[in-house]
């Protein structure tokens, strides 16, 4: 059990490995790193499949009993993770071999690639503090890279505000784990539950709480603590940046539902409130942001930050509905986000721009681009009955279970507010007639190119329509995952007890 | 001993944000080095200080006999240590590649990626 629990991460790091001195060959490291990605995929998918029908799976690394060794954990939400992961990962892969550069593969591109995915799934699935910080770094490192590589101006500009402020979290992250650590004695997840439990020094865990909202809040670009993220997403290719948004700041906020659920005792009513401002500002301050912007990628960006808020609320109003919300919203996120980037890289291929006033006319030169967009970008609004429309409804639904009326209200306002900068690209990037008339269509692109482009995407807007259409199983799967989430027992007893092997 | 060790841990933050507060890159990073000290000091505080035996268990053994040392806080510093440092050496050819391309290390005139004045063009 524990070998198959520790591939998410051996499969990527060996494909790394193994793509590196294939670099100098643009094709054959592409496509070791797709044959990765897939070998990646059909591990996730059996785990995803053990997790549902055994419930929570453990596996001790190097057969250290429980609280001492490194544990790996997979349970609903670490299962679904790793699966919309995989998805993402093999997406940018084939995107990524049109997009990036003859350079930038020579130079590694793919190796990084493999590298964050080890990193993010590594994350996902570890059970132990320390594991997840070292895995935070291996991400971090490798996305330090992708952002850079290339070295060009902006690139090394954006770079370093990003690697700046990173930096900080990761600090802040060590100095939360070592307090932690004095104060129980031990670092595993599931033990840190009974260990918590008995601390009788509520200034200490309320102090630490606060600190792990810091390090992860900065990781998960949350209100105060985002400027990072419109400085430097927007710098490199944006296959890059479509991985980045779809996966690194997810990382942050799973890390947050991963602590506040498992670690900090849920009567901690003050981090609750201090979760639920934050959140309810990022959603504001995100839209906000986006609507000023001019610039494809940089409206995106500014989106991304919104939407981490949607899935903080939903830790914060901390109801069985309401994490079924975020978990959904996180899904849902992830697949939309990634597809609005990749599609803003092909627009860009075909207007020769990312400024919103020097292209458009793209609806006419490629009406099924644009489909793809109105799949994306209506269902990142929360139009029914796309994915978003779910995700939505049952965080709205949640806080008007609580009487949250002004939560609900602002989640409502953030919508609406999305639609506008929505409905801007639309009519700026789609329908407006080109500045210049420089706007080809798909068929100028060669035949391989065009299908590298398109495949990913449609793909994404397949799983956005699915989710959308068919939301029942996916709702009824985030229930059972928050579920485990705030009845741990499960959990525990898979980590704990699991040692006869 | 944990006292003096909080105030050092202390001292090292305060100098360490003191020059992660100025605007030139290099006085950013020595910051941080001072921070990291200060954050892998503080695990080791944590792990409990002792004047014990190194952890050896005797042959036969499942446990040490007598009391030890706790070798968690330092097997853990050692790993945050060597992250630390690959990060800090990753970040110090960051700033001299950017100094090569951008000619300047305070921070407030780097502003390429997020320019003061957006290209805006009004569209006819």
């Amino acid at each position: 059990m524990s070998w198959l629990l520790a591939l998410p991460f051996l499969v990527p790091i060996t494909t790394a490995l193994v793509t590196f001195p294939a670099r100098g060959r643009r094709y054959l490291s592409s496509g070791i790193s797709i044959l990765g990605c897939l070998i990646t995929l059909g591990i996730n998918s059996f785990i995803l499949f053990l997790v549902e029908v055994h419930g929570p799976q453990a596996g001790q690394m190097g057969d250290w009993p429980a609280p001492f060794g490194i544990t790996l954990v997979a349970d609903r939400l670490s299962a679904v993770m790793l699966m919309i992961s995989a998805i993402v990962g093999l997406c940018v892969a084939l995107f990524a071999i049109s997009d990036i550069n003859k350079k930038r593969v020579k130079l590694g591109f793919h190796s990084f690639f493999q590298l964050l995915l080890a990193g993010v799934s590594g994350s996902f699935i570890t059970g132990d503090l320390f594991n997840l910080y070292v895995w935070f770094e291996v991400m971090l490192i490798a996305s330090f890279a992708l952002l850079v590589l290339g070295g060009e101006k902006i690139q090394l500009d954006g770079g370093i505000k990003y690697v700046a402020l990173n930096l900080v979290s990761t600090l802040l992250m060590l100095t939360s784990i070592g307090l932690l650590y004095g104060l129980t004695g031990t670092l595993n997840m599931a033990q840190l539950h009974i260990s918590m439990a008995e601390v009788q020094n509520p200034v200490a865990i309320s102090t630490l709480a606060v600190i792990f909202i810091c390090a992860f809040g900065i990781k998960a670009a949350i209100f105060p603590l985002f400027f990072w993220l419109p400085a430097s997403y927007h710098v490199p290719p944006v296959a890059v940046t479509a991985v980045f948004a779809g996966l690194l700041t997810k990382v942050g906020v799973y890390a947050l539902i991963r602590t506040f659920t498992l670690i900090f005792p849920n009567d901690l009513e003050f981090t609750r409130d201090i979760l639920l401002g934050a959140a309810l500002l990022t959603m504001l301050t995100g839209v906000l942001g986006a609507a000023a912007q001019y610039e494809f990628r940089k409206i995106l960006a500014f989106h991304i930050i919104s939407q981490i808020g949607f899935l903080v609320l939903g830790l914060a109003l901390n109801s069985p509905l309401a994490l079924a919300g975020s978990v959904f919203y996180m899904v849902h996120n992830i697949v939309a986000k990634t597809n609005l980037f990749l599609i803003s890289g092909t627009a860009q291929r075909l207007t020769g721009s990312y400024e919103l006033n020097e292209i458009g006319g793209l609806y006419r030169a490629s009406p099924l681009l644009s489909t793809f967009f109105f799949i994306a970008a209506f269902s990142l609004a929360g139009f029914p009955p796309l994915s978003g429309f779910w995700a939505k409804l049952l965080l709205v639904k949640a806080s008007l279970d609580q009487a949250a009326y002004f939560v609900a209200a602002v989640a409502l306002i953030t919508g609406a507010l999305t639609l506008f900068s929505m409905s801007k690209i639309w009519a700026e990037a789609f329908w407006k007639p080109h500045p210049q008339e420089h706007c080809r269509n798909l068929y100028s692109l060669s035949g391989a190119e065009r299908y590298q482009r398109l495949l990913p995407v449609a793909l994404l807007a397949l799983i956005t329509l699915t989710l959308g259409l068919v939301p029942e199983p996916f709702i009824e799967y985030s229930l059972g995952a928050a579920g485990e989430l705030l009845q741990p027992d499960d959990y525990l007893r898979a980590v704990l007890t699991d040692t006869a092997h | 001993m944990e006292g003096p060790l909080a105030v050092v841990v202390g001292i090292l933050i305060a100098t360490g944000v003191y020059l992660m507060l100025a605007r030139h890159l290099l006085h950013y990073l020595f910051g941080l080095v001072l921070i990291s000290n200060a954050a892998n000091l503080a695990i080791f505080i944590a792990g409990r200080l002792t004047r014990a035996s190194p952890p050896l268990v005797p042959k036969g053994q499942e446990a040490p006999q007598i009391i030890v040392a706790n070798p968690l806080p330092q097997a853990l510093i050692l790993t945050a240590i060597v992250i630390g440092f690959g990060l800090l050496a990753f970040a110090l050819a960051l700033i001299a590649q950017a100094y090569r391309e951008l000619g300047t290390l305070d921070v407030d005139s780097m502003r390429i990626a997020e320019p003061v004045k957006p290209k805006r063009k009004k569209s006819p």
